[in-house]
């Protein structure tokens, strides 16, 4: 773990602290704002309560989006509002060069939206925000969300509601059916945040504890994992040598999904045992996670590990 | 995109990866022609996705002309693991001195890949010693890194040179192509000292094919799944009666767990995606009544923005137009459901309010 990882502060990033003049209200650049993945969302966030400063769409720069102005390039949009957050609506093919913009404008957290994104194009930038200390979370992502103040996604706003648990899922509409469970039985969220659906997550499972792992206001996590790759296994590996001491719940789809078929997710598939439900869930045990079985049994689950 | 063997070893030697003579043949006469081309003996090797093929009996050795036309036949209409061959191999048999495993794969944890070698070839990797792992960048591997790995095999004298040589190709393949994993299993080391790539399981990257037109030819998928991409819909077709759609991968892999834990049998998943109108859910019934053994459709849909009056409206007009003749079992959180619940009252589609109420509903139905 370096420095640089232990000081990035995603609620610093997200909120802000109080008495920040800005506090609650920070700026965030919708890249592909204009199109109507972004457009639509766009609405979404700012009748949520987000602050969306600027758009950025190449040739449309001048013109606004239902107020909010709208500019070429990234250096132009962060220059005018201070951005340190962008979301980023732009198809697939085009997310590699919309994120090095991102990056060189200053950006110090990308939230990517677009699937299909190429492994290749992922790790690209990856690289290329390390050497930025920034930060990505995605892509194939809902996005980010702390209820009931803000959200960088496409997530509707009805599952969540704020409170003291934190959710971290690799799938989108999971993540909405989880916290919904939880909140429902009043367990409401300090943050939701889709680690995304691909082999590569710019914030995996364990960067996304070590996020969290020192915040006093965050009393338990939940993790919705899925079959495929190791994240939850070292995971369980990471609570272990770290001794996380905050309770954690798990769930894993896909235990029932045949071997070698990829089951809508990039990164959802079985080779042999590697990525296998059994393997996840054995590991899990070892670290004193209990895994639901359905989405319905987490706020159980919690519920019994608080008790404690 | 899982390449079969003889197309991933087309590609291997266009990057000047050594592969034996070989011969791809879908008929008889094909074969024979192979066979006179390469003369004997040789090996025959059914065309599969599937691993496993060795332990199948779906590869088999061919000692002359007169072993051909049986041995050919059989191949060619053995199934494994459900999977019919796209053709058989007919390859030289190879001077083998040695053999070695190797393979880069996608790294997911490490977001790089990874070189796993041994000097245990053609067994399987899990069970062979002396493995050697190394990272390689995505660019690609460096000749010192395969230096070092080469002399960690225990490799010495012009088989270094060979082995250098060989994995650098075989990177550079790996970042040209986008692949996710490139096994070679067994590598032979022949009795000259060079290297030759008996197998090639590769899987390129679905999300990387808009850089690589040329791998278009490649692409066997059938009518159904063509459909449905085309919609944007991911479908997994399944061997049971109980279609599941829904909004979200995760969603649906957990309807199939839980409808397998309620002793039912999924016959399809298919995932549309984040937009819930009444296009794309008309569209995903009409994937799913192409599938002959569904029985029951089971739709689980959650979003606070889903308008379920126009999913029920889809469910309505699929029954009307009789795209589908199967009663759907469907929970639909959103607005509207009071609306959409008195709209399919009369008609075979049943609206419930949890997830598990409507899974128990859809496995009594096929059960029964």
């Amino acid at each position: 773990m370096t420095i640089m990882e232990k000081s990035f502060n995603i609620f610093d990033i997200l909120v802000g602290s109080k008495g920040d003049k800005d506090f609650g209200k920070k700026p965030v650049v919708i890249q592909g704002i204009t199109g109507s993945y972004g457009s639509t969302h766009t609405r979404l966030m700012k009748a949520y309560g987000t602050n969306v400063a600027a758009g950025v769409t190449p040739g449309k720069g001048g013109q606004n989006f239902e107020g909010t102005p709208v500019y070429d390039t990234m250096g132009e949009a962060v220059k005018a509002t201070g951005a340190q957050i962008s979301g980023i609506f732009v198809p697939a093919p085009f997310f590699l060069k919309a994120a090095i913009e991102a990056l060189d404008a200053g950006i110090k957290l990308l939230v990517a939206i677009p699937e299909h994104v190429a492994i290749r194009d992922s790790i690209k930038v990856l690289e290329h925000a390390k050497r930025k200390s920034a930060k990505m979370i995605g892509p194939n992502t809902p996005g980010v969300i702390v209820p009931e103040v803000m959200k960088v996604g496409i997530m509707p706003a009805q599952p969540f509601k704020a409170g003291s648990t934190v959710v971290f899922s690799r799938s989108g509409t999971l993540m909405y059916e989880v916290s919904y469970n939880l909140s429902n039985r009043g367990y409401g969220q300090r943050l939701s945040l889709g680690i995304g659906g691909d082999p590569i997550n710019g914030t995996n499972l364990i960067e996304a504890f070590d996020l969290i792992r020192d915040r006093t206001d965050v009393d338990s996590v939940v993790v919705v994992g899925e079959i495929g790759g190791d994240a939850e296994e070292q995971l369980a590996e990471y609570i272990i040598q770290t001794s996380f001491n905050k309770p954690v719940i798990a769930y894993i789809a896909g235990r029932a999904a045949p071997k070698e078929k990829r089951m809508g997710h990039a990164g959802a598939i079985v080779y042999g045992n590697y990525g296998s439900a059994e393997s996840k869930v054995t590991n899990y045990a070892k670290a004193g996670v209990p895994v639901a079985k359905r989405p319905a049994e987490v706020p159980e689950l919690l519920a019994k590990k608080l008790r404690r | 995109m899982r390449l079969l063997e003889y197309q991933g070893k087309e590609l291997f030697d266009q990057y000047g990866i050594r592969i034996p003579r070989s011969y791809l043949a879908n008929t008889i006469e094909e074969a024979r022609e192979g066979g006179r081309k390469l003369g004997y003996p040789l090996v025959l090797k059914s065309q599969l996705t599937v691993g496993g093929r060795g332990k199948a009996g779906a590869i088999v050795k061919c000692k002359s002309e007169a072993e051909l036309e049986p041995k050919f036949n059989e191949l060619l209409h053995k199934e494994v693991k459900g999977e019919l061959p796209r053709g058989i191999l007919l390859e030289e048999m190879a001077d083998i001195k040695k053999e070695l495993y190797l393979s880069l794969f996608l790294n997911r944890s490490k977001r790089c890949y990874s070189l796993i070698s041994s000097a245990e070839g053609g067994v399987e990797i899990e069970s062979a010693g002396s493995k050697v792992m190394v990272d390689v960048p995505i660019d690609g591997l460096t000749p010192q890194t395969a230096e070092d790995t080469a002399s960690k095999l225990g490799l010495s004298g012009r088989t270094v040179v060979s082995f250098v040589d060989f994995t650098t190709k075989l990177s550079r393949f790996v970042s040209e192509k986008e692949a996710e994993l490139a096994e070679i299993n067994p590598v032979a080391i022949l009795g000259d000292g060079s290297l030759m790539a008996l197998d090639a399981k590769v899987i390129i990257d679905d999300n990387a094919m808009f850089r690589h037109p040329e791998l278009k030819k490649y692409e066997h998928i059938s009518e159904l799944e063509k459909q449905a991409e085309i919609s944007g819909f991911s479908l997994v077709e399944l061997d049971g009666n109980i279609a599941i759609i829904g909004n979200g991968a995760g969603l649906v892999m957990s309807t199939l767990d839980m409808v397998s834990d309620a002793g039912g049998r999924a016959g399809a998943f298919l995932d549309f995606g984040g937009r819930a109108t009444t296009e794309t859910i008309y569209e995903a019934l009409k994937v799913i009544s192409k599938i002959n053994r569904v029985e029951t459709i089971l739709v689980n849909l959650f979003g606070g923005i889903v308008r379920t009056n126009l999913v029920a409206q889809a469910i309505l007009d699929a029954y009307k137009n009789n795209l589908i003749n199967v009663p759907v079992f469907a929970r639909i959180s959103g607005a509207e459901s009071e609306k959409a619940r008195e709209m399919l009252s009369g008609s075979r589609a049943k609206l419930y309010n949890t997830v598990e109420e409507a899974i128990q509903a859809a496995v009594a139905a096929v059960n029964k």
